[in-house]
């Protein structure tokens, strides 16, 4: 029972972080809510999971609620983040109609500059307008 | 009777929020509430510094539930330093913003984000309870995911999503700590967790603590984990910036010295928080003197600030936390104070970049003097706040012979003034580059709101340095306390 749980979540860190490193963002979002679905059970297996759950009056030995109710307010948490990410993914969607991640512009003419450093001051400003131009 | 005022910041900060929502097509209102609400928090949180400046702990147990059960909140003294400055800072960006000629994108929606954030960042500092500082850094950061992305450009669009999922990858992380911690102890309250962690094995111990820095250190921006800081701060309004860069790193610094000093403390760490800091300082003042746009130097120059914090902590004497406390202090308030003057640089020229700025001083000789002022202090040049702070951590570290992070502290500094001197150089002597731009500046008047602020700001700044004897007394008083957290644990645990 424990075991499979541990399985579980250590399948489903393995394959957040594989999503989470593509360049897309629609995988980025997924990777992100199957790791946080990794945490979220990290937390249940803290408080003896596979009991039975806290409720009425019944006696004998419970699962731990609090983990539970840790897990719960998580979830909460990473819905309304997701969502927003969502947003964001739609939103950039909209204005690149693509759906990757891009290159940041500043960093490119910065790396442009760096590239043809030991040159002359003029060949540099050439740069820097290749560099504008590449922006 | 003080413990009644405890919760008031988070309390108070969410329900203007919700007000303010409601009054969505009212702005004036709208800013009323926020600057109402902040100003009587203000007054709140000087009571509370008053209260706990003998270094006593406020401790408040929400709903009448004691501790490890209940949810309890905590105040000593650092955390009411960090709180009064932190509600200072916040009250002048919103009059900043407030003061901007052309209002903020989706104005609508920006005074309750900020009254949001405003509570997350009270609720970090006050909360006693590791899951609780979970939910508050998610408050503080949901609500800078909004700010960041305010005008919905493409610039914002993209740089926000690196933003978000570092964050939101942190807060997964931070997740897998506190189930692990959990695991371990069967307690998430951070007196309770105190205790107990004494008698984990020092292995686990030691793993758990270095999964609270990974966390902690992505939040505060410490080397090697900095990276998304000067890629997406400088993209977000001036005024969004200057709060993030015053306010949203340094409890991230707050939570490593929380969790450092209270629960992971040991010689162990020591030399490895001393080699972060080091890191930390050089690659961020490097990072900024290749940089030629004003805000991007400025974000660089945040990361490198925080290698002096971690400096000072990872002495683990108590002259290095007074110098980190102390030297939180006057970074919160210089950092906010060189955002908002970059700025109203951005607001007279139109642009940030070093190449198309010049002879700014010609049009706008107060702003140049504003940058002074603060980019000396921030550099650390006598006789100024940043100066102090910088003396107190390199004695700290000379005390304990920490002589090579001593040197690379003082190489930095110069490389600081350095950086300084280029922003200097670029955008107010010389001769404009740019008619463009020279022309906005000279035809365009800056907001007398916003001048007027950040001069307030400006003078605040130098009364730190000339009240610096009373405000380092309290910083010792305050490290004093997390030296020996023998008193927050009677508060916490009572």
């Amino acid at each position: 029972m424990i075991l499979s749980l541990v399985v579980t979540v250590m399948v489903l860190y393995g394959v957040g972080t594989y999503l989470l490193l593509q360049r897309h963002l629609t995988r980025v979002v997924i990777g992100l809510s199957v790791i946080t679905h990794a945490a979220n059970l990290l937390l249940l297996l803290g408080g003896n999971p596979g009991r039975a759950p806290l409720a009425g009056s019944g006696t004998g030995v419970v699962a731990d609620p609090l983990p539970q109710a840790l897990a719960l307010t998580a979830i909460v948490i990473t819905f309304g983040v997701s969502a927003l990410l969502l947003a964001f993914a739609y939103r950039s969607w909209q204005i690149t109609s693509s759906d990757e991640v891009e290159d940041d512009v500043e960093d490119r003419r910065i790396a442009a500059l760096a590239a043809v450093s030991g040159l002359t001051d003029e060949e540099v400003m050439d740069a820097e307008d290749i560099g504008e131009a590449a922006g | 009777m003080t413990d009644i005022l405890v919760p008031l910041p988070i309390v108070l900060s969410l329900g203007a929020a919700a007000l303010s929502l409601g009054l969505g097509r009212r702005p004036r209102v709208q800013r009323a509430l926020g600057l109402a609400t902040l100003a009587v928090l203000l007054g709140v949180s000087i009571a509370l510094l008053v209260a706990v400046a003998d270094g006593s702990v406020i401790a408040t147990r929400i709903g009448g539930w004691g501790a490890p059960i209940g949810i309890v909140l905590a105040l000593d003294l650092m955390a009411a330093l960090m709180l009064t400055v932190s509600l200072v800072v916040l009250l002048i960006v919103l009059v900043f913003t407030i003061g901007a000629p052309r209002p903020i994108d989706q104005a609508r929606f920006f005074y309750p984000v900020y009254m949001v954030l405003a509570a997350g960042v009270a609720a970090c500092f006050l909360t006693a309870d590791l899951f609780n500082l979970y939910v508050a850094f998610e408050v503080a950061l949901t609500a800078s995911y909004v700010l960041i992305a305010v005008g919905r450009s493409r610039e914002q669009v993209r740089h926000g999503i690196t933003y978000v999922v570092i964050s939101l990858l942190a807060s997964t992380l931070f997740i897998s700590a506190i189930a692990l911690t959990y695991a371990a102890t069967g307690t998430v309250n951070l007196a309770d967790l105190a205790v107990k962690l004494r008698e984990v094995e020092p292995g686990l111990r030691m793993a758990l603590g270095s999964l609270f820095l990974v966390v902690f250190g992505i939040k505060a921006a410490i080397f090697p984990l900095f990276f998304w800081l000067p890629d997406s701060y400088p993209i977000a309004p001036a005024p969004v910036t200057a709060i993030f860069a015053g306010l949203l790193t340094k409890i991230g610094v707050y939570a490593i010295i929380r969790s450092q000093s209270l629960l992971f403390a040991g010689p162990d760490t020591s030399g490895f928080l001393l080699t972060v800091a080091g890191l930390t300082m050089l690659v961020g003042v490097l990072g900024a003197i290749a940089q030629d746009d004003v805000m991007r130097i400025l974000s660089f120059h945040i990361v490198s600030q925080i290698g002096y914090l971690i400096f000072g902590l990872g002495l683990l004497t108590l002259a290095g936390l007074s110098a980190t406390v102390f030297s939180a202090i006057h970074h919160i308030l210089i950092t906010t104070t060189l955002f908002l003057v970059g700025g109203l640089i951005e607001l007279a020229t139109g642009t940030g970049a070093l190449r198309h700025l010049g002879g700014l001083i010609r049009t706008k000789p107060a702003l140049a003097v504003l940058f002074m002022i603060t980019a000396l202090s921030f550099a650390g040049v006598p006789p100024f706040s940043g100066f102090l702070a910088k003396l107190a951590v390199i004695q700290a570290g000379l005390e304990v012979g920490a002589n090579l992070t001593v040197g690379v502290g003082l190489l930095v500094s110069i490389l600081t003034v350095f950086s300084m001197m280029k922003i200097w150089g670029g955008v107010f002597w010389g001769d404009p580059e740019d008619s463009e731009a020279h022309d906005r500046a000279r035809s365009r008047r800056l907001p007398p709101v916003m001048i007027g602020v950040t001069t307030v700001a400006v003078v605040l700044g130098l009364g730190i340095a000339v009240a610096a004897g009373p405000i380092y007394d309290l910083s010792e008083r305050a490290a004093a306390n997390l030296v020996d957290p023998t008193q927050y644990l009677a508060a916490v645990l009572q």
